[in-house]
Parts: C-alpha cells; structure tokens; sequence
C-alpha cells in the first residue's frame, strides 16, 4: 500500500498545482467581473454568419 | 474580406483604442479533427455493436481469435474513448480556443503534429489490440511504445494549447479554457504515471506495480480518466457551444467559476470507489466513497447552469436538432453524476459491482453525454466551417430521436440484467444454501436483456450514419472557410493596461510560464524513475509466506490469458460477502497479489470468478472447456479458443520475461532463467499426464497447457499455508 505514498503526493500536487492556477486567476482579476465573460463568446462572429444562422 | 469587414464592426469600441490587428483562425485542423470523429466514431461503435452480438451469440467471431470478445473489448473501449471523444475533444477545443482566445493556434506544426500523431496511435490501437498485445489495464491497454507516443503528443497538444493561451489578445480567460487546461494537464500526469511498465520485449511490458498497488494506481488513472478525458474537456465545449447555440449568454458565469474549481478539486481524489469490499485498505474505500458523494454538488452545479441558460429558450429547443441534443446530453451528464455517488456508496456497490449496472451507468455517460453532446458541436460547427446552413434539420431531428431511442434500448436493458445479476447471485435459499449456485443460471436468466442492447447500438449507430450523411451533404452544398481572416484589439496593445512595449511583456510572460512547466514535467518524470521502482520493489515482501511467484509455465499462461482480454469477463477478486465466498471461495487477501504484474481483479462478471478456480476442476475440463465451453458448460456465452490448441507456447522470450520481473522485485532466485526451460517442460508434461486420465492426446508444446497451468495456480497458495493465514493489518473487514 506504499504507493499511496506516491498517489497522495502527486494528487496533492495537482491540486497545488491548480490552487496556484486559482490564486493566480483571482489576484490577476480574472474573476472581477462575472457578467461581461459569459456575453463575449457570443459576439466573436461576423454578423451576416449570424443572420443566416438565424434564419 | 469580406469577414474582416464584418468583424471590424463588431468590434466592441475600446475606450483606450490600441493597435488593431488582422490575423486569421486555422478551420482546417477544426475540419480534419470532425471528420476524425465522424469516422472513429462509427468504427468504435461498430466494433461495441459486434462485442454486444458475441455475447449471446458467442459463435459471431467465426471463431478468429482478431475479434474474440476479449481482444475486442477494448478495441472498442479505445476506440469511442481515445478515437471518437479524442477527436470530439480536439475538435471543440480547436475551434472554441481560438476564438476565445482571439488568436490563431500557437504553432500550425504543433496543431497537425497533434492531429497525425493522435489518429497514428489511434490506427496502432486498432492493430495491437485485435493480435493481443495489451497490458490488460482498463483504458490502458496499449503497450509501452504506443504509451509513450500518447504521452510525446499529449505534450505537443498541451504546449499548442498553453501557447495560445499565452499569446491570447483577450485577457479574461474563459470557463471553457479552465476546463481544456486541467484536462491537459490531468491526463498527461495519470497516463505517465498509470503507464509506468518495464519492457520484456518491443511489444511487451509489465506494469512496475503489483497486486493491490497495481489496482489503486490503475483505478486512480481510471475513474481520472473518466474525470479528465470524458468530463472536464466535454464541460468546456458545454460552455462554449450550448451559449453559442442558443445565442444567449451562461445562466450564471459565476456558478461556472464554482462549478469548475470545486469539481476539479475532489475528482482526484474519487478513485479508490472502483474498489469497494477489494483488499484495498478500508480507510482509502471510505475516502473514495466520501469524496464521490461530495461530487454531486459540483456536478449538479454544472448541470443546471446549462439547462437553466435555456430558461426563456425551450422553443429554440422544439425547433433546433443542436439545442436538443444538447439538453439531452446536459441531462445524461447530470444522470451519470449522480448515479456516480449513489453507485460509489458501499451498499449500493456491493450490488452492483462486478454487474451490468456498471455497463448502464458508464452507457448514459459515454452514450448520452459525450455521443450526444459530440453530435450536437458537430451539427453546429460544420455548417459554419462550410459558410452555409444544416442540409437537413429534419434529418438531424430524427438522428436526435433515433439516438436517443437507441439509448434508451441500450441502458435500460442493462439496468435489468445488472441488477438480475446482482440479485441472483446474492440469493440464499431458507436453508442457507445459494439459490443460484451454477453460474450459468444467472447468465441465461439476462439474455433477453443483451439482446435488446444490441437493439439500442445499433440504432444509435444508424443514427451516427444519418448525422454522417447529413453533415457531408453540407459539406458539399457549402464552401468551405479554410482561414478567417479576423481584426481584434490585443489587450496587450491597450493604454492603461500595461506601461511596457508589448514585445517586453509578451516574452516576459510567456517564457517563464513555458519553462516552469517543462521543468515541472522533467523534475516529475526524473523524479519518479528514481523513487517509484525503490517504493514498489520494498513493498514486494510477501505478507503470505506461501504466496510464491509463477512458475515459468503458468508465468506465460498468464501472458496469454492477459493476452486474450480473459479478465474483461472474469475477475480475480472474492469480496468478503458470504454470496461470495460460498460460491467461490476463501475471499481474495492483499498478500495473495504481491507478484501480480500488472493486477488482474477485473471490473465484470460477465463469467465467474476465478480467483479460486485453482484445482476446482480437472486439467481435462479446462482443456474442454476452452476448446467449446458448451461442451462441459450447456448455455455458456465463452467464446471457443480453438488457436490455443494449434499455437505453439513461444518461450524464446522466457528468459526476458523472468529477468523483467525480477527488476522489478519478484523474487526468482538467481540464475532461474537457465533452468526455467527445463522445468516448464517439466510442468508441461505433467498436464499432459493429467489430460491422459482425462481420455485426452495433448501435444506439451501448444498455448492451451500454459493456461491451463497457469489457471490451476490460481488461488491455491494460500491453502498450502501451514495453519489460517494471520492477515488481518490488511484484509478488509468481512461483510454480511
């Protein structure tokens, strides 16, 4: 059962390694804003694609 | 041009302007990666449709030893997982990075490397896994070479993805990237480390860990590989494409923020729920189980925060076939994570496990949320690469019933033939006795039920063949957009945001990120090779005295049965439940799989267990047995083994074999290689004097005496143990 010492680690790691993602995603602002993000996917297209796509 | 023109428009006005510029977004890769797709799709269902047709009806190999069940199995698992989702995956991330990004791939060569690469292993799989070179670890079959190709270009994939990242123009990094990088960088870890093997030969390894160590490691990559292959890339795509589709932004931003990190921190540490009632230690099965309850939140996070981004939509959703199959594959995604938790309860596993149930539940996944989910950023995507509209809505609405009707013929039989199963096998008589002892009962009993499974495959397949026709007929009435041409503001370029030349910081940024990791990926691989051969040979003192290794003989019958994919129907591990151990037998100790390389618990009981198998029956019946399992055991569902009795046992890489193994800590005394010839030979004419009292003219030298050496081992070392083995620091607790 040793290897969990080698599972824990590397889990833990992983999850340091997305920790570190998540401090840095919240002291560079990332997450300041929570309403703009979720609308700028849907303007990143010319707009004639999007009539057509409409109709 | 024509695109730039109508892109500059849409430019949202900068309040501090900045230097506009024109670059291009790749379509190719996105259109070679979907017709991957569309193509391996089919192959990988196919092959799961005839694996479904050999289980009741085990004569549908024609007897060629290529497509025997166990040899197909994980063809087909590669196949839908690796092949269709892979391509799926790289598909949706292809198009949706980009433009989020607001930049172009970060290297073209990267982007093919990653496609030729990928399918290359892909068409490796589809080779090596029908002539039976596998490591038998579920997901991770291939052999060590194909592993290493995986993990160079899972490399290439996460740096072409890393770098657009880095040289993006939108500084906020959207939900969807979060979830393409901790599957990047998730699976390069679990497939690195899962995929530790020492090689015998170009085609064979053994997996560094054994026995108990083996099974944790292999089922923290398992239930990972769920995680981080089939889940967190998908949710990406779910949160680029269903906005997309329905035009309308995600219900809440912020609950995707949650959604992602919360999830990404307790998926890791689910695993061991693969394990339940195993010789797995107690404290890491409550672990597991307590980390999968805690799954649920996230999960179901995730779920409503797409099918409430629908809210005011739902008749978008009678109207259009890719907001359909989104919400259903939404729903499927939800269903499964829940089922997830309540099947990773002890309880409720100890039912379940080793049954159909676990077929149904990894079906609504597979088939609900990623096939559907698949289709839907297919039905989307390609009329937009090909600047036109979707040849046939109508035709893509009956694939969303037919699908989801082929779904349903496929889970729902499973559910109850797996919980038939479950039952049957627990059943006690009022004088204590099984009801059900013969095995053989309870397989006949859920034949009805593989036979409507079979139904649902391949309505889902015909549906797939509708979708392929439908896309190609847009393909063909529309042009197709190779490169477009886009203008946008780098954040980078803006005043206000940075003092500095743009060029300064780009590189400043961008080269201490690429280096960390590249360190971090060295430091981890360098570091591993040092320690992980140390811990796992220190660990191999054996716990039961006389647990002994194979001899050489039943050594390479266990190869061939590894070969033959026999554990994708038998386990090798008795839970301590008196269902069990009634009928099968003493209940599987830690001790017992110290030499097990790789492990061979198995996850299905589609046969018997044959942990204790080991002197049940006489060689004779063995011999019979895999030469028609019919004739010794009337309604079996075991396909025939006829080429065992025509191969000749290869034992020129014996000597590699057995070295190999000692490496990594099995102790065969010194000089063992020299004499292993002699004494296989030995052993092998001992079967053959056994198959003689059984009215049976053997040759020594074929395969079949391997097996049948190696499944007589199986089990009895224990009985020979002088008094009841003291084992109990490591044996689970024994439940009713």
């Amino acid at each position: 059962m040793i290897v969990i010492f080698l599972l824990i680690p590397l889990s833990i790691m992983t999850a340091a390694i997305f920790l570190a993602g998540f401090i840095w995603a919240v002291r560079s602002g990332q997450y300041e804003d929570t309403c703009t993000p979720s609308l700028r996917p849907l303007m990143d297209e010319n707009t004639k694609k999007d009539e057509k796509a409409k109709e | 041009m024509m695109n730039a023109a109508a892109a500059s428009q849409q430019q949202p006005p900068r309040p501090e302007g900045g230097t506009v510029e024109t670059f291009k977004y790749d379509n190719r890769i996105v259109r070679a990666f979907a017709i991957a797709t569309v193509i391996w799709g089919i192959v990988g269902m196919t092959a799961g449709l005839l694996a479904a047709v050999e289980l009741f009806f085990p004569a549908a190999n024609l007897n060629f030893q290529f497509i025997t069940f166990g040899r197909l199995r994980p063809v087909h698992t590669n196949a839908v997982i690796f092949a269709f989702v892979g391509n799926g995956m790289f598909t949706g991330i292809y198009y949706s990075l980009q433009r989020l990004c607001k930049a172009r791939m970060f290297s073209d060569k990267l982007s093919w490397l990653n496609f030729w690469g990928w399918n290359a292993i892909i068409v490796a799989a589809a080779v090596t896994l029908p002539l039976g070179l596998t490591t038998s670890k579920e997901y991770a079959e291939l052999e060590w070479p194909i592993k290493i190709a995986i993990a160079l270009i899972w490399v290439a994939f996460t740096v072409n993805l890393l770098g657009t990242i880095v040289k993006r123009r939108e500084k906020h990094i959207y939900v969807a990237i979060w979830f393409y990088i901790a599957t990047a960088l998730t699976v390069a870890i679990l497939h690195i480390v899962n995929g530790l093997e020492v090689p015998v030969s170009l085609w064979k390894g053994y997996s560094i860990y054994a026995g108990v160590q083996d099974a944790l490691v292999q089922w923290w990559y398992g239930h990972n590989a769920v995680a981080f292959f089939l889940t967190t890339p998908y949710l990406g795509l779910m949160y680029y494409y269903l906005p997309k589709a329905a035009n309308r932004p995600i219900f809440s931003y912020r609950l995707s923020i949650i959604h992602f990190w919360a999830l990404i921190f307790i998926y890791i540490w689910a695993g061991p729920h693969h394990l339940l009632y195993t010789a797995l230690p107690d404290w890491a099965q409550s672990l597991g189980m307590v980390f999968s309850i805690m799954l649920i939140a996230p999960s179901w996070g995730g779920m409503l925060n797409g099918l409430l981004t629908l809210r005011g939509a739902w008749d978008k959703v009678r109207q259009d076939p890719v907001l359909k199959f989104m919400v259903a594959a939404v729903t499927a995604y939800g269903m499964a994570t829940l089922e997830g938790p309540a099947l990773a309860i002890k309880t409720v596993n100890s039912l379940s496990h080793y049954t159909d149930w676990t077929i149904a539940h990894v079906h609504t996944g597979a088939l609900g949320w990623n096939g559907l989910l698949t289709f839907s950023v297919l039905y989307w995507l390609i009329p937009r690469l090909y600047s036109t509209k979707l040849w046939s809505v109508r035709l893509a609405n009956y694939h969303f019933w037919i699908a989801l009707l082929g779904m349903m013929f496929y889970v729902i039989p499973m559910y109850v033939s797996g919980i038939t199963e479950g039952m049957m096998w627990k059943q006690f008589t009022r004088d204590g006795f099984l009801q059900y002892p013969n095995f053989l009962e309870t397989v006949q009993q859920i034949l009805p039920f593989y036979r409507l499974r079979a139904i649902g495959g391949t309505l889902y397949i015909f549906g797939v063949w509708l979708m392929a026709y439908n896309l190609w007929k847009t393909a063909r009435a529309g042009v197709f957009v190779p490169e477009e041409e886009v203008r946008a503001v780098s954040y980078r370029s803006q005043a206000g945001a940075h003092s500095e030349p743009a060029f300064t910081h780009r590189w400043l940024e961008s080269k201490p990120i690429l280096l960390t990791g590249l360190a971090l990926v060295a430091v981890l691989i360098g570091g591993m090779i040092e320690i992980i051969p140390m811990i796992v040979v220190k660990e191999n003192v054996p716990t039961i005295s006389s647990v002994k290794p194979y001899s050489a003989l039943e050594l390479l019958g266990r190869d061939i049965y590894i070969r033959e994919g026999c554990v994708g129907c038998h386990s090798q591990m008795i839970r301590p439940f008196r269902s069990e151990t009634e009928r099968y037998g003493e209940y599987s100790k830690a001790g017992e799989f110290v030499y097990d390389h790789p492990f061979l618990w198995g996850s299905k009981r589609t046969g018997p267990d044959l942990h204790r198998v080991g002197g049940k029956y006489p060689d004779a019946w063995h011999y019979n047995h895999l030469d028609d399992p019919r004739a010794t055991s009337p309604g079996s569902i075991m396909p025939r083994y006829p080429w065992l009795f025509t191969q000749q046992l290869d034992t020129t890489s014996l000597t590699a074999r057995i070295g190999a193994l000692r490496r990594i800590g099995v102790p065969y005394p010194p000089g063992y290689e020299s004499k292993a010839l002699d004494e296989l030979n030995k052993q092998a004419g001992k079967v053959v004097i056994n198959l003689k009292v059984g009215q049976i003219k053997a040759a020594p030298d074929r395969e079949i005496i391997a097996v049948i050496a190696y499944l007589q081992r199986l089990g009895t070392d224990i009985k020979l143990a002088p008094k009841p083995v003291a084992e109990s620091a490591t044996a689970p607790r024994a439940a009713n």
